[in-house]
């Protein structure tokens, strides 16, 4: 393959560079770190491929001003970092309900409040999935190396555009920083959303057979409607019936639920005869792996199973794996958040074993490989 | 018909807000200045936040955007950055702009970023049916003030103009035809523009604080407004009106466009 589409890239770097590739043209935000780097490189380079950049006044302008962005036209980000996320909140629920397609980036510190800046966790997990306020539709990749940063940030912005929703990439602050050659591919897959069509009625929240998910117009291109937070009619115009308050949420939600097969995305490694797994994501993956390699190289049987999507879960995939593999194991950088998810799908299939870790450091090898051997010999 | 109407979505009328109040006629003033510039309703967006006040978007027929809670205006300079050519108005009230909102109403005033902000000043937070807001005077009567509240009021327009707005001017809804005016005024201005309309809530301010209802309430708007003049020395008994800023200074998006050149990109 050609060498000369390999440089050598920081985790958010890699994500700017993917955004840019899948069509970025807007980007708000407000400094936090360690999600720093990616506002520092989209100053740098918005500009320079027909986009804008813009430093908000803190995280609620940053999101708020991304999603006014996305609503003129423009694929829009925002980043961020825990206590970042935790403000924008909010507003990702508005983009949810008022179907505004957005990527927001959370590089993960650890908590909660300022906590320890800097310092890798994994805390934000479950916030990622029920932070904002009501049913909404969550999905969220997590890249485990910086080559993903820049796949998954533009898968991110595919989906956005696709199914009308806020899209996260989360990843711990290691891979955010971490420096990689990443060989760029020559052909990405890009969706953009689709537009009504001229001299048609538009109602941009219509659900119609066959046509789950309404184009969406841009302000100023001459479509004239209505968008809100509050719950709303096939116009946009505020509505407090209750059938059509059921259909706009179970909509907003089932628009993503019915597409969960397209979406999930799992990586496995040494699965097939694995009589021990391990569940991982981000950094603490990495480390799993290689506690997996020196697990075989001494016959312990073991797996790996990392969520490439925490949200929607890979469910599937584990549900197949626990039906046979009875010892799971769920190394985590806080005190558990993904094992409930597990413990959830494999419901007493096997025994289900956290691995906590809220030190502000990443899980080291030797650290996994005892703590795993001791429940494997349990 | 007259075409002024032709600016607003009658067909959501009868509108949400109580009788007697001021906001309908903020949104009239709005409208009928939208029809004196021949604003292209395709190319215009009227952004809200929360509160009584934010309900006016949505009898407004352009491009209408009802956001969260204070943060209007970080939603419409995304709007206005992503694509200037749309023309950007905001409707807030006391409590989005300046107390929720207050970060983002001093910062878009700063970056002086192309969009026109009517803050429909009503003394109080009447959605939730009468808190006090930074806006109620000290003394006065609230839900959340029994005693009567002990809070400093702000001065929009003296805050607006130390944050950088280049046209700042205040009207009530009693002075309709300087309403109208400053509205079209703000328009005009290339650069932030912020209109303090003070408006009537006969349901939670003046029945409390025995101002009156609607037509009292707009006779003391009548009787204590005041146009103001460069050199005016202020009686604290008088609301005065009209422009206090009006200038001419660098435009955010405009300014971008030198970035871009920079950058080496294509504009």
């Amino acid at each position: 393959m050609a060498e000369k589409n390999k440089i050598l890239l920081q985790g958010n770097e890699a994500c700017v560079l993917g955004a840019i590739r899948a069509g970025m043209k807007f980007y708000a935000g407000y400094p936090i770190t360690p999600s720093s780097e990616i506002a520092e490189k989209a100053a740098e380079l918005l500009p320079k491929h027909g986009g804008k950049f813009i430093q908000m006044e803190d995280e609620i302008a940053g999101i708020a001003c991304a999603i006014g962005g996305s609503l003129a036209g423009l694929k829009s980000m925002t980043a961020t970092s825990g206590p970042g996320f935790s403000l924008k909140q909010e507003n990702l629920g508005y983009a949810c309900i008022a179907e505004i397609p957005l990527v927001v980036v959370n590089i993960m510190r650890m908590g909660p409040s300022t906590g320890l800046p800097t310092s890798p966790a994994q805390g934000d997990l479950m916030q990622a999935k029920w932070g904002t306020h009501g049913d909404h539709p969550v999905i969220c990749y997590y890249p485990s190396s910086v080559r993903e940063m820049y796949e998954y940030t533009i898968k991110a912005f595919n989906m956005a555009e696709k199914f009308r929703t806020p899209v996260l990439v989360m990843t711990d602050e290691v891979i955010a920083h971490m420096r990689a050659g990443v060989e760029i591919p020559e052909e990405v897959e890009i969706i953009d959303r689709k537009k009504p069509e001229w001299g048609k009625s538009y109602l941009p929240f219509k659900v119609t057979d066959g046509e789950e998910i309404a184009p969406l117009a841009a302000f100023g291109s001459g479509f004239r409607f209505h968008v809100t937070g509050l719950a709303h009619d096939e116009m946009g115009f505020p509505s407090n019936n209750p059938l059509r308050n059921d259909e706009m949420i179970r909509h907003i939600c089932a628009k993503v639920d019915k597409c969960n097969d397209e979406i999930v995305e799992s990586a496995e490694h040494f699965t097939d005869d694995a009589e021990v797994l391990f569940v991982a994501c981000g950094s603490v993956a990495r480390t799993a792996l290689y506690v997996v390699k020196q697990m075989r190289s001494e016959g312990v049987k073991a797996g790996l199973l990392i969520p490439k999507t925490v949200w929607p879960f890979p469910e599937k995939a584990l549900k197949a794996l626990s039906s046979r593999i009875h010892k799971i194991i769920v190394p985590e950088m806080n005190m558990g958040q993904l094992v409930y998810e597990v413990e959830r799908i494999v419901k007493g299939d096997s025994t289900v074993t956290l691995l906590e870790k809220v030190t502000g450091e990443l899980f080291k090898t030797e650290e996994m490989y005892n703590k795993a051997m001791a429940v494997i010999k349990q | 018909m007259s075409s002024w109407l032709n600016y607003l979505r009658t067909h959501r009328f009868p509108h949400i807000w109580c009788a007697g109040c001021g906001n309908g006629t903020v949104i009239n003033a709005m409208a009928r200045a939208a029809e004196d510039l021949k604003l292209n309703k395709d190319k215009t967006s009227v952004v809200s936040g929360i509160g009584c006040s934010s309900r006016g978007s949505g009898y407004l027929d352009c491009c209408t955007l009802h956001t969260t809670h204070g943060r209007a205006l970080p939603f419409a300079t995304g709007l206005k950055f992503a694509n200037p050519e749309l023309e950007v108005l905001v409707v807030s009230g006391d409590g989005d702009a300046t107390a929720i909102g207050g970060n983002h109403f001093i910062h878009a005033a700063r970056r002086n970023i192309d969009l026109t902000l009517v803050i429909m000043n009503n003394n109080i937070y009447g959605m939730t049916s009468g808190q006090y807001s930074p806006l109620t005077p000290t003394g006065a009567l609230a839900t959340t003030a029994p005693y009567g509240n002990i809070d400093r009021t702000f001065d929009i327009c003296k805050l607006a103009e130390a944050s950088g707005a280049t046209y700042v001017a205040r009207a009530t809804s009693y002075h309709v035809s300087l309403l109208k005016k400053c509205i079209e005024n703000g328009i005009k201005n290339k650069g932030f523009s912020v209109i303090e309309v003070l408006t009537q809530c006969p349901t939670y301010f003046g029945r409390r604080n025995k101002i009156g209802n609607a037509p009292q309430m707009l006779r003391w708007y009548k009787d204590r407004g005041v146009l103001w003049k460069p050199g005016t020395k202020e009686d604290p008994d008088k609301i005065y009106l009209g422009e206090f800023v009006n200038v001419t200074d660098s435009e955010y998006c405009e300014s971008y466009e030198a970035v871009i050149e920079k950058a080496g990109g294509k504009k």
